[in-house]
């Protein structure tokens, strides 16, 4: 176990917790946008910041990717912390004001949006967090969407902006992404994401549509297990 | 060549080339890098070897590295007397040949020329631009071939490898880096012997050592000249760091428009090789070390030490966000070691000198030497390698021989695009990685750009930010949204549109781009911001405030005007001017239409009488 100091609390915490997860189990939070316990960490909004101390060097950190250490030192909203966690918010704000999550965190945080930064209009609400992608990697297995350009002109979605002929339309990606950008629209027995429209199957026992075909299909082939089996929802199951 | 069995024999194969080379010997080099490469220089190179064969003198014509003075090439040395032609042209080659080689005749035309006193200077060590630099790392690339092993092998190389692997511990070496106070040339400036030791005493294997060459500084190409110049030296820097460290893999990372960097590195990896000095039991003992090359994409952030892994693991070329040290858990997860290829050149050098010795070099905490590109409203432009200390004043002046067309001095900016700019009143800063950083610039990878008085700040401020806003990654928020707004408030402020407040504005963002940001590249971004507004501010006010661009650059903010009394009504402007707003009878004061200018400037390169203002 490792001992530090959270905010002026004395915290213990098992070796190779971060900080972020150490800092919640004391009750001490902190907001973030780009972890999600279901995929590999980025460290890319920024907002989990935090800043360290050990021995006389501070210094900020991503508290989501900053793994506890024995007698480290940490403070969750010094002055630099706040400066920094305000300027990603205006910042994100700026890029997608139409963002109800953005909204109600920066609500929450006393920021509002900077009247000197002209609000973006073609960037939906996307942060580039990049959480759909590792999901879509990681845990689905199909790398069906990526992200192409650099720098600002940014942008995620299935490679040269076509409909993936890889994507099973396992809707994962709308589940891990903070803020909503992923349209996932499903009308009876058709689902459409990603410029694409799957089939639907609908359960053999309650006649519910409850995944793509494609997605059936996917697991079948993965798991080995014959497609009629898996063409029950999970309630029937 | 033969294998190379021992370090004995490693001796006996130098005496042996040596004993074939008699420096009084006739020979003329030519610099055949890329620089010269632009002017011709190899046709140069086949003329004289096809004007030698005709007027059949048996002489060797030696194609070299670059020498640093590139905007004078093509540049050729007749030996042994070491008569410094420059800007040498196909025509010249028989009278060289003949009159020079044939009979030692100098041609006087073909000599550099002080721009000051009209002078002209016979040999290269006495030309003003070379006289105060101190050629360490730098100082061989005008006599060797860097395709032939053999020019290495004759000036001494591969003794240090030697002296390592027959005398020397591991730690003897490190302890040696350390004491020598070799300081990181790529960037931050860290103690190169300081990483070694982790990086010997992290767990894990393989170990890697790493040369970057990505050199992504517009402008900047002193790794680039050395590499192709010269890239046995940086092998033999990175065999005994291996060697120090516990490595049994190399690789350089160098970027893909750098192919004749490439190719020579190739050829000299292959050589060692064949000559037992790389590869399997190098020289004779149990140590064994292989190294690669891998060719870069070229985008600025690869030279990033987290985004150069991922690029030669194969990965998208982007930082990653961790916080465990390289020398534990670097390329593959694996301890490695990386360094610049000017600070590896710097090792053989440590190591022949002695620490001691090499250490005399410099100031109390940055030792040795630097190569700085130095270009931009400078009368020469070039690569100088001078020692930790010298003055900005001295390499402006002495070195740069100055601003060209009699104009003024405004400022130099140091460190690539994420370093700052220095002000005239601090030219007489000692040059070293703390002074530097001290001003609020950098040592960076060693960019010098001079800027004169026709230098707008705010411009130049702007123009760094762009070039970083477009080699951001986009990984993370404060670089990728930060940079972009932080370039939008400047481009207003540009285009008149500034607002009281801006400045603030620009320092409040700059803080928490800086804290917030992922890796150093939007850690340094506001660096040029924050410079040019410590030492400028007063052009920041004057754009804001009063709408005006003092040094006459942002095009919104001037208006050009024709000074009646020196117009002499030549009407030359009216002949440039692609716009038709310069007009005016013959031998009458002309006038501008400013609705219709475009501000282009070329009315006022024309104007013969300096009769036409900015303002
Ligand atoms: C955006 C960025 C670009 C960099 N580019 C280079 C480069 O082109 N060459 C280089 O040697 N170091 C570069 N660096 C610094 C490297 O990350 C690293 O610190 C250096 O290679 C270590 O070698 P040194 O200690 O010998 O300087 C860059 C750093 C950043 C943040
Ligand atoms: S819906 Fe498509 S893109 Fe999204 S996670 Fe599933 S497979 Fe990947
Ligand atoms: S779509 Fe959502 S999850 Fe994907 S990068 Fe954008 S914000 Fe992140
Ligand atoms: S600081 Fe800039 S270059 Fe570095 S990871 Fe963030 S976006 Fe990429
Ligand atoms: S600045 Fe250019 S456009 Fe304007 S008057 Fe002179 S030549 Fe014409
Ligand atoms: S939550 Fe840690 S960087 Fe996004
Ligand atoms: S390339 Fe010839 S002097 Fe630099």
């Amino acid at each position: 176990m490792v001992n530090l100091i959270i905010d002026g609390k004395n915290v213990t915490a098992q070796k190779d917790t971060m900080v972020l997860e150490a800092a919640r189990s004391a009750g001490v939070n902190i907001p973030t946008l780009c972890a999600h316990e279901a995929i590999s960490r980025s460290g890319s909004c920024r907002l989990c910041v935090v800043e360290v101390k050990k021995g006389n060097r501070t210094r900020i950190v991503t508290s989501c990717l900053y793994p506890v250490e024995e007698g480290l030192i940490v403070d969750t909203r010094s002055e630099r912390v706040q400066n920094v966690r305000r300027l990603v918010l205006e910042l994100l704000l700026a890029r997608c004001p139409k963002s109800e999550v953005l909204q109600k965190l920066a609500a929450d945080l006393g920021v509002d949006p900077h009247p000197r930064f002209v609000p973006d209009t073609d960037k939906g609400k996307c942060i580039l967090c990049r959480s759909c992608v590792r999901v879509c990697e990681e845990v689905v297995g199909v790398s069906a969407i990526g992200m192409s350009s650099r720098g600002s002109h940014k942008t995620v979605g299935p490679p040269f902006k076509e409909a993936s002929s890889v994507c099973i339309g396992c809707g994962a990606c709308v589940y891990v992404c903070p803020t909503g950008h992923i349209v996932m629209q499903s009308t009876g027995d058709k689902r459409k994401i990603w410029r694409r429209t799957f089939k639907m199957q609908a359960c053999e026992k309650c006649g519910k549509y409850f995944a793509p075909v494609d997605q059936l299909k996917f697991i079948s082939k993965k798991t080995g297990t014959p497609y009629k089996e898996l063409a029950v929802c999970t309630e029937c199951r | 060549m033969k294998k190379i069995a021992n370090a004995l024999d490693l001796r006996r194969v130098q005496e042996d080339l040596k004993k074939n080379f008699d420096p009084n010997k006739k020979m003329v080099t030519i610099c055949a890098g890329t620089g010269c490469r632009g002017y011709g220089c190899i046709k140069v190179k086949e003329e004289l070897e096809a004007e030698l064969q005709k007027q059949h003198m048996d002489v060797e014509v030696r194609a070299t590295g670059c020498f640093g003075f590139c905007e004078k090439g093509p540049l050729v040395v007749v030996h042994p007397e070491k008569i410094f032609y420059q800007q040498v042209k196909i025509k010249d080659v028989p009278d060289i040949v003949s009159k020079t080689v044939g009979s030692g005749e100098v041609l006087e035309k073909l000599l550099y020329r002080d721009p000051y006193t009209k002078e002209t200077v016979l040999k290269e060590e006495e030309v003003p631009f070379y006289k105060k630099q101190h050629r360490l790392v730098f100082g061989q690339n005008g006599m060797i071939d860097p395709t032939r092993i053999e020019d290495y092998l004759i000036i001494g190389g591969y003794s240090a490898l030697a002296k390592v692997l027959t005398g020397m511990t591991p730690e003897g070496v490190i302890s040696e880096v350390k004491k020598a106070g070799l300081r990181g040339r790529g960037g931050g400036g860290f103690s190169a012997g300081v990483k070694w030791e982790s990086c010997r005493r992290a767990h894990g294997s393989p170990k890697y050592v790493i040369g970057n060459g990505d050199e992504g500084d517009p402008g900047a190409y002193m790794d680039r000249s050395l590499m192709e110049g010269n890239p046995h030296s940086v092998l033999e820097g990175m065999i005994i760091g291996a060697y120090a460290i516990g490595a049994s893999e190399g690789y350089i990372y160098v970027r893909n428009e750098y192919p004749l960097a490439v190719l020579h590195l190739t050829l000299a990896i292959a050589a060692a090789k064949e000559a037992g000095l790389l590869g399997k039991n190098i020289l004779g003992t149990d140590f064994s070390f292989d190294i690669h090359i891998n060719k870069g994409g070229g985008a600025f952030v690869c030279g990033e030490s987290s985004a150069l892994f991922a690029s030669i693991e194969g990965r998208a070329g982007e930082p990653r966000a961790k916080y465990i040290h390289a020398v534990e858990k670097g390329l593959w997860d694996k301890p490695t070691c990386l360094n610049n290829v000017e600070t590896w050149a710097n090792v053989p050098i440590i190591i022949n000198q002695g620490a001691e010795a090499y250490a005399s070099v410099g100031t109390e905490r940055s030792k040795g030497t630097k190569i700085f590109s130095l270009v931009g409203k400078i009368n020469n432009t070039g690569l100088v390698e001078v020692p930790m200390g010298i003055t900005l004043r001295e390499i402006v002046y002495d070195m740069g021989g100055g601003i060209p067309n009699g104009r003024k001095f405004k400022a130099v900016q140091t460190g690539g695009p994420s370093g700052g700019c220095i002000p005239e009143r601090l030219l007489d800063l000692p040059v070293d990685f703390d002074k530097l950083t001290e001003v609020g610039s950098m040592m960076g990878s060693g960019g010098m750009i001079v800027m004169d008085d026709r230098s707008c700040m705010v411009d130049v401020a702007k123009y760094f930010l762009a070039f970083l806003q477009e080699e951001s990654c986009g990984k993370c928020v404060p670089c990728r949204e930060g940079v972009r707004r932080m370039r939008e408030i400047l481009e207003d402020i540009c285009a008149g549109r500034g607002k009281e407040g801006d400045v603030e504005l620009l320092e409040h963002l700059s803080t928490g781009v800086a804290d917030g940001s992922l890796c150093a590249l939007g850690g340094s971004a506001p660096n040029p911001v924050l410079s040019t507004i410590r030492y400028f501010r007063d052009e920041y006010d004057a754009h804001i405030r009063d709408h005006r661009c003092p040094a006459g650059v942002c095009k919104a903010l001037i208006t050009y005007s024709v000074n009646a009394e020196k117009c002499t009504g030549c009407g030359l402007c009216v002949k440039v001017c692609p716009v038709q707003a310069a007009t005016g009878e013959k031998k009458k004061p002309h006038s501008i239409n400013n609705d219709l200018c475009t501000r282009c400037g070329a009315c006022i390169e024309s104007c013969k009488f300096d009769a036409i203002t900015v303002e």
